[in-house]
């Protein structure tokens, strides 16, 4: 069964704290346009493997190397609205 | 005083394995816990080893081997596959004399290479999840040396020899053996994940994190759990 939109993004955020290691409180502040790659020491190349893994078992959904590019951990909100779109699919 | 480590060894043919050792080794419950694989291992191998200090103190003893081609193995990585680890953690739960057996994530992938005697299992994930975060890995970290790779670059890499993932090098038995693996049904099996709720322990999941960390309270809730559980059955 598909998730409804605000289970997507409650799972991202989870995500962020249980792979990133990422301070629970920080990942609870974040916004749209909170910005991730670049700002968020945590998020290397490496962790977004492991990332878009979990988000892939815990989603239920199949991430294609096409799919991702450097916008997609642009910002939060980025993030979310692709998670959003795979569930829907 | 906590217990001392007993550094032991356990006998592939004619190769010599490592096993960290916990506790009385004459205690009633000997517990063999079979690590998670490659990267994860290592980021799990101090909340392991913390509970295993805290089972001693509990009168359980503790087995926590080196798979072969891993940490102190003088065996090669890139002539293990899923079934030579098997053989590995049933000599090795005979010559210790385990009276359970304690899987960690992709460890339960090989748990049932000793069928017989009653099963615990922590968060076990699929091989297909495993290997393609490693596959990910090394496609990010070509890419980042200006080399465009792909899924079908590394399975052709494999084809040929073997393929380098996340500085393991790995045959293409392995890496098939990997992408239909999955926790194999057993009689007396249970399994606890982390998080809050019924069949859950405190903590999080640590063998996901980039930078490795550990977890008191984590390793306290593991060692309760399995003292719990391992004087519930067998032994």
């Amino acid at each position: 069964m598909p998730f409804v939109a605000d289970e997507t993004e409650a799972a991202v955020r989870e995500l962020l704290v249980d792979v990133l290691g990422v301070a629970p409180a920080t990942v609870a502040a974040m916004t749209d346009d909170t910005p991730l790659f670049g700002a968020l020491p945590e998020l290397d190349s490496m962790a977004v493997a492991g990332l878009l893994t979990e988000m892939e078992d815990r989603l239920d959904i199949i991430i294609d190397d096409d799919d991702v590019d450097g916008d997609l951990f642009e910002s939060f909100g980025s993030l979310v609205t692709f998670a959003k779109a795979k569930v829907a699919e | 005083m906590s217990a001392q480590p007993d550094h032991l060894t356990y006998d592939i043919d004619w190769q010599e394995e490592r096993v960290l050792g916990l506790g009385d080794r004459n205690a009633k419950r000997k517990i063999l816990i079979i690590p998670p694989l490659f990267d994860e291992m290592n980021r799990m191998r101090r909340a392991t080893v913390v509970a295993m200090r805290d089972l001693a103190a509990r009168g359980v003893a503790t087995f926590l081997p080196d798979l072969p081609g891993t940490n102190e193995s003088l065996a090669l990585m890139p002539e293990q596959d899923l079934d030579s680890w098997r053989a590995a953690i049933k000599l090795a739960a005979e010559q210790l004399g385990a009276t359970h057996i304690a899987a960690i994530r992709g460890g339960a992938l090989i748990d049932d290479a000793v069928p017989n005697l009653p099963h615990w299992r922590l968060a076990p994930v699929k091989g297909a999840s495993l290997i393609k975060t490693m596959m990910r890995t090394r496609i990010a970290g070509d890419k980042e040396a200006g080399i465009t790779t792909g899924t079908e670059d590394l399975m052709a890499e494999a084809q040929i020899s073997r393929v380098g993932l996340s500085g393991h090098l790995l045959n293409l038995k392995m890496v098939e053996q990997l992408m239909q693996a999955e926790a194999a049904p057993l009689l007396d099996v249970r399994t606890v994940n982390v998080g809050v709720g019924a069949d859950m322990i405190t903590g999080s999941p640590l063998w996901l994190r980039a930078e490795p960390q550990d977890d008191a309270a984590m390793s306290a809730a593991m060692a309760a759990e399995l003292d719990r559980w391992s004087a519930s059955c067998g032994g």
